[in-house]
């Protein structure tokens, strides 16, 4: 006698979301950077709703192919959508989130004043520009190792 | 998401306020695009490619909504690209082409002031654009102290770099109203709720605001009041033209290719 299949509930999903990466933030599960608002499991459907992190982000479409693909074992159809419902801040990154942010080289939201060099956790840093190379990220410099390094940026 | 809630009469009066939005944020995000690989400084070479990014993710969000709306089969790609230069309801403003930097600049600055008094604006009226909106205007104001900066840079450094900022300024100021020209049918937009004051309000602001700016700098500018509506009759400059020619040129290279 085999038992039926373990029903699959949101937890199940959520906990198979955690591999799934935004492109441009690859050590920071989805989960943890908090753009999963809403998991809902019918008996025949999966349904996630993403919260973009900014309106013009190019990664929608390989976060949400990410998403389908970390879900097909749960064997069951997958709808990804994204809404504005919500509006993604950045106080939403989870501690775990900002802690891998801060061991991969990026000093995690905060204000200006409050930004510390990911490098040697120095406060002696100073923005260069608002703008850097992807549109959630600031550069900044740190005075006392040298180190030019990337903030994310409070939003 | 449906385009309900709105009713029949207030969805033509909705699609031309969101499409001259629209089109305002992806003409000034593509000119600003220009920039990439010529700014002046390399750390201006990605802050103006990362606004451009913003605008043109604004405008692609704005467009969306529209096709829902319109629902006539067409996409935010075939809304943006697939009109003749004569369909574009940017504001008289961003009919000028991006010039030097302090014409950038000064261009940005009139434009990103009167905008975030536009997008002040939006009510409650129509959730999926307010929710839009509510996130823009965090976005936004990251641009707005960037051109701040700006701003005080040209002016403080005198000499050339004041005079061509404060030139364009002035050469700009006439069509710098004209982003916040009341929607034709403003009334209906009121009365659904979806703009939560008239638009002669949002330039009022507009006008004290770059005043608090421009004041402690030492320039005083004339921004007439009350601009006539988008003139759907406007024939298009010879920058637009040129700009629409490069902004279309890929899709119209191959039409119907996927990219």
């Amino acid at each position: 006698m085999t038992a039926a299949p373990p029903a699959i509930v949101e937890a199940t999903v959520r906990e198979a979301l955690r591999s799934v990466h935004d492109p441009e933030i690859p050590t920071v599960s989805i989960v943890d950077l908090g753009i999963v608002e809403r998991v809902s499991v019918t008996p025949d459907a999966i349904h996630v709703e993403l919260l973009p992190t900014f309106v013009g982000c190019p990664a929608l479409d390989i976060i949400r192919d990410s998403v389908i693909e970390a879900l097909a074992p749960l064997g069951q159809p997958v709808t990804v959508d994204f809404t504005w419902r919500v509006p993604w801040t950045s106080d939403r990154i989870s501690e775990v989130g900002r802690a891998r942010l801060a061991a991969s080289g990026f000093a995690p939201p905060a204000k200006p004043e409050d930004v510390h060099c990911p490098y040697c956790q120095s406060a002696r840093v100073a923005m260069d520009s608002a703008f850097g190379p992807t549109a959630c990220r600031s550069l900044f410099y740190c005075r006392d190792c040298r180190q030019p390094f990337e903030a994310f940026k409070t939003i | 998401m449906t385009a309900k809630g709105i009713t029949p009469e207030t969805v033509p009066a909705l699609a031309e306020f969101l499409l001259s939005m629209a089109d305002d944020e992806f003409v000034i995000g593509f000119s600003d695009s220009e920039w990439t690989g010529i700014a002046p400084i390399l750390e201006e070479d990605v802050a103006m490619s990362s606004i451009a990014q913003d605008e043109l993710g604004h405008a692609r969000a704005l467009y969306e909504l529209l096709a829902i709306l319109l629902d006539d089969g067409r996409d935010a790609d075939a809304l943006a690209y697939d009109r003749e230069p004569e369909a574009y309801r940017h504001a008289s403003l961003l009919d000028h082409g991006r010039g030097d930097w302090a014409t950038t600049m000064a261009r940005r600055f009139l434009y990103d002031t009167a905008d975030a008094a536009r997008l002040a604006s939006i009510g409650e009226g129509w959730p999926p654009l307010a929710e839009l909106v509510a996130k823009i205007r965090r976005e936004e104001r990251y641009h707005l102290m960037h051109v701040t900066v700006w701003a005080n840079r040209l002016a403080a450094a005198g000499g050339e770099a004041r005079s061509r900022f404060v030139s364009a300024l002035e050469a700009l100021a006439v069509d710098a109203p004209s982003v916040l020209a009341a929607p034709e049918a403003e009334g209906a937009l009121l009365a659904a709720g979806i703009l939560n004051r008239p638009m002669a309000d949002a330039a009022a602001e507009w006008r004290v605001e770059v005043a608090r700016i421009l004041d402690p700098l030492g320039i005083s500018l004339t921004l007439y009041a009350d601009p006539a509506p988008r003139d759907l009759a406007r024939v298009p400059s010879t920058d637009f033209q040129w700009l629409w020619g490069e902004f279309t040129s890929v899709r119209r290279s191959e039409v119907g290719a996927t990219w």
